[in-house]
C-alpha cells in the first residue's frame, strides 16, 4: 500500500532522517518505534508533504513525493498528528466535518459522524462543545475520527498515546486494534514499543534517523536488549 | 430627546461603517496573519470603478454599485494571487512590508494614470436623503449602512458556522497546516478570505462615495486607518472583535463630537485615540483578542 524508499527528511539545513525505506502492506498495522528525536515525526511529516524530503513515497504504486499536501490527503493518506492538533475553537462536530472536507457525499458524511458519536458516546454528548474543552484522551479519539472522516486508504498515527494516563492508553490501543481488524491500513508511530508491537504485524526501530532493526513483533520482541536500549521502555 | 436619538443613530451608522471596514481587514488577518494595508486601495478601486461606470457605462446606480463591488472583489483576489501568495508562509514583517508596497504602488498608479485630483460621482447622492423615522430626522444613508452591515454580519456568521469551507477558515486561523492535512486546499481558503474582504471593501466604498461624492488617490487612507484602529481595539484576528471595535470607535467619535466644546473640535481625533489607548491599557491585546492556542500541542 505505502512504499517508502531512501527517504531523507530535512528541517532547513538539518537532515533528520538519513535514507530510510519502509513498507506498509494493505490491511497491515506497521509500527515505527524509536526514542525522542529519532526522526519519527519527521518521517510522518515527509509522508504528508509538510516537511522537505527526497526519496520516493508511493501509495498503491503512485509516486506522491512531488504532490502537494492536499493532493496526498486526497489520494488517500490521513493523519492524526503529534499533539493531536484538534481545532480547539471549533465544535467536536465541526472538527469531524472538516475532516470530511474533501468528500462530496454529504449524506454519508452525516452518517459517518453519527457512527462516530455511537462509537464514542462522549464525543456525541459534547458534539457542540469546542474541541479544546475535551480531555487529552477524548481529543485523541477525535483526532483519529477526524482523520478517518476522509475515508483514507492509510491512517498515519503519530504517538497517539502521548501524555495519556495508562487506562486511556489502553483504550486508544484497543481502538487502533479494532480499526486494524476492520481492515484499515495503519502506520503507527510510538515510543510505547511493547504495546504498539502487540497490535502490529511488523515493526521498524528508528534511531538517529536510521532504521536500526526491523521485523515481526516476535523478531523484535526477541531482542529485548536492543529495544530497551532504543526505546528506554522495553 | 430627539437630539440624543439622532446622535445614537449617528453613532450606530458610523459604527456600522467601521465594522464593515474592520471585518475586511480582520478576515484576511485571521487566516493569514497579514495586516493588509492595501485594503484602502482596494476601496479606492471601488471608488474609481464607480467613476468609470458613471462616466462611460450607465447612470443606473444599482449597476454602478454592483460594478464597484465586483471590481473590488476581483482586485482583492488578484492581489492575493500576485502579491500575497508568494509571501504566504513568510514571517509577518515580510507580509506587512508587501502590503505597504502594494498600497504605495496602487496609489501611484491612481496618481499617474487617473488623476491626483478628486473626481466627483453624483449618481449616488440619492442614497443620502433625509428621512423621518419615529419623529427623528436621519439620513437614508445611515439606514442603508446599518442594514447592510447587519446583513453582512448575519451572512458571515452563517457562512462561518454552517459551511465546511467556512469552518475551515475558522480552523485555519488556528492551525493552517492542519487544515491542509485534512485535504482542504490552502489556495481556496486564502482566495476566499480575500474574496470576502474584497466584497466588504466594495460595500464600504459605495457608502464612502455616497457620503463624500468624490474619489481621489487617498480615498482609502482614512477608512483603512479606522479599520485598523477598530481591529486593534476589538482584538486583531477576532471577527466579533472587529465588529465590536468598529461600533465602539463609532460611539466614541460621536460622543467626542457631542461632548467636546466647539473650540476643541479640532482635537476630536486626539481625544478618540486617547480613549482607545486607555482601552488598550486595560486590554493590551484588544477586548476580544482570540484565545491563545490552548490545545495540548506538544
Ligand atoms: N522543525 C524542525 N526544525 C529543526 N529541527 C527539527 C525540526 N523538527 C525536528 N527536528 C529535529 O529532527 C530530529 C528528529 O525529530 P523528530 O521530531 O522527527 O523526532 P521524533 O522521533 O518524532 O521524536 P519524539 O518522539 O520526541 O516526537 C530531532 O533532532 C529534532 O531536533
Ligand atoms: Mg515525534
Amino acid at each position: 500500500m505505502l512504499d517508502i524508499r531512501d527517504l531523507h527528511v530535512f528541517h532547513g539545513p538539518i537532515e533528520a532522517v538519513h535514507g530510510i525505506s519502509l513498507s506498509v502492506g494493505a490491511g497491515q498495522c506497521v509500527a515505527l518505534l524509536g526514542p525522542n528525536g529519532a526522526g519519527k515525526t519527521s518521517t510522518i511529516s515527509a509522508i504528508c508533504g509538510v516537511a522537505q524530503s527526497s526519496g520516493t513515497i508511493a501509495l498503491e504504486g503512485a509516486d506522491l513525493s512531488k504532490a502537494s499536501v492536499e493532493d496526498r490527503v486526497r489520494s488517500g493518506i490521513a493523519v492524526s498528528p503529534e499533539g493531536r492538533r484538534i481545532f480547539s475553537n471549533l465544535s467536536v462536530e465541526a472538527n469531524l466535518r472538516i475532516g470530511a472536507g474533501v468528500r462530496p457525499d454529504r449524506e454519508n458524511v452525516a452518517r459517518d459522524i453519527a457512527n462516530w458519536f455511537e462509537t464514542f458516546p462522549i464525543l456525541g454528548e459534547r458534539r457542540t462543545q469546542p474541541g479544546g474543552t475535551l480531555s487529552g484522551g477524548e481529543q485523541q479519539m477525535l483526532a483519529i475520527a477526524r482523520a478517518l472522516m476522509s475515508r483514507p486508504k492509510i491512517l498515519l498515527l503519530d504517538e497517539p498515546s502521548l501524555g495519556l494516563a495508562p487506562r486511556i492508553v489502553a483504550q486508544v490501543f484497543q481502538m487502533i486494534d479494532r480499526l486494524r481488524s476492520e481492515g484499515m491500513t495503519i502506520l503507527l508511530v510510538e515510543q510505547n514499543a511493547r504495546q504498539a508491537l502487540k497490535i502490529s504485524d511488523y515493526g521498524y526501530l528508528l534511531n538517529n534517523g536510521r532504521i536500526q532493526a526491523e521485523g515481526t513483533p516476535a523478531d523484535l520482541g526477541g531482542s529485548k536488549d536492543m529495544m530497551a536500549k532504543l526505546t528506554g521502555l522495553g | 430627546m430627539e437630539y440624543v436619538a439622532q446622535q445614537v443613530i449617528n453613532a450606530l451608522s458610523f459604527g456600522a461603517e467601521y465594522a464593515l471596514l474592520a471585518l475586511g481587514l480582520a478576515i484576511v488577518f485571521s487566516v493569514m496573519g497579514l495586516v493588509n494595508f492595501a485594503h484602502g486601495e482596494v476601496i479606492a478601486v471601488g471608488g474609481y470603478t464607480m467613476v468609470a461606470f458613471a462616466a462611460l457605462v450607465t447612470a443606473n446606480p444599482l449597476i454602478i454599485i454592483v460594478g464597484a463591488v465586483a471590481a473590488t472583489a476581483m482586485t482583492s483576489v488578484a492581489l492575493e494571487r500576485v502579491a500575497f501568495r508568494p509571501v504566504r508562509y513568510a514571517d509577518p514583517t515580510t507580509g506587512l512590508l508587501t502590503a505597504f508596497g502594494v498600497s504605495i504602488v496602487l496609489q501611484n498608479l491612481f496618481l499617474l494614470f487617473i488623476s491626483p485630483r478628486p473626481i466627483a460621482v453624483t449618481s449616488l447622492y440619492f442614497l443620502d436623503a433625509p428621512v423621518m423615522l419615529f419623529g427623528v430626522q436621519i439620513s437614508s444613508l445611515q439606514i442603508f449602512e446599518s442594514v447592510t452591515t447587519v446583513v453582512v454580519i448575519v451572512g458571515l456568521v452563517l457562512f462561518l458556522q454552517k459551511t465546511t469551507l467556512g469552518l475551515a477558515m475558522r480552523a485555519a486561523s488556528l492551525d493552517f497546516e492542519m487544515v491542509r492535512l485534512t485535504g482542504i486546499r490552502a489556495n481556496r481558503v486564502f482566495a476566499l478570505a480575500f474574496l470576502i474582504s474584497g466584497l466588504l471593501a466594495g460595500l464600504a466604498s459605495v457608502f464612502i462615495m455616497a457620503r463624500r461624492g468624490s474619489v481621489d488617490p487617498h480615498f482609502g487612507f482614512n477608512p483603512v486607518l479606522k479599520a485598523f484602529v477598530a481591529c486593534v481595539v476589538g482584538g486583531f484576528g477576532s471577527l466579533p472583535g472587529a465588529v465590536l471595535g468598529g461600533f465602539l470607535l463609532g460611539a466614541v467619535e460621536v460622543a467626542m463630537l457631542v461632548l467636546l466644546p466647539q473650540d476643541y473640535g479640532g482635537l476630536k481625533d486626539a481625544f478618540v485615540f486617547g480613549i482607545i489607548a486607555l482601552v488598550l491599557v486595560w486590554r493590551p491585546d484588544g477586548i476580544l483578542s482570540p484565545a491563545r492556542e490552548k490545545g495540548d500541542k506538544q
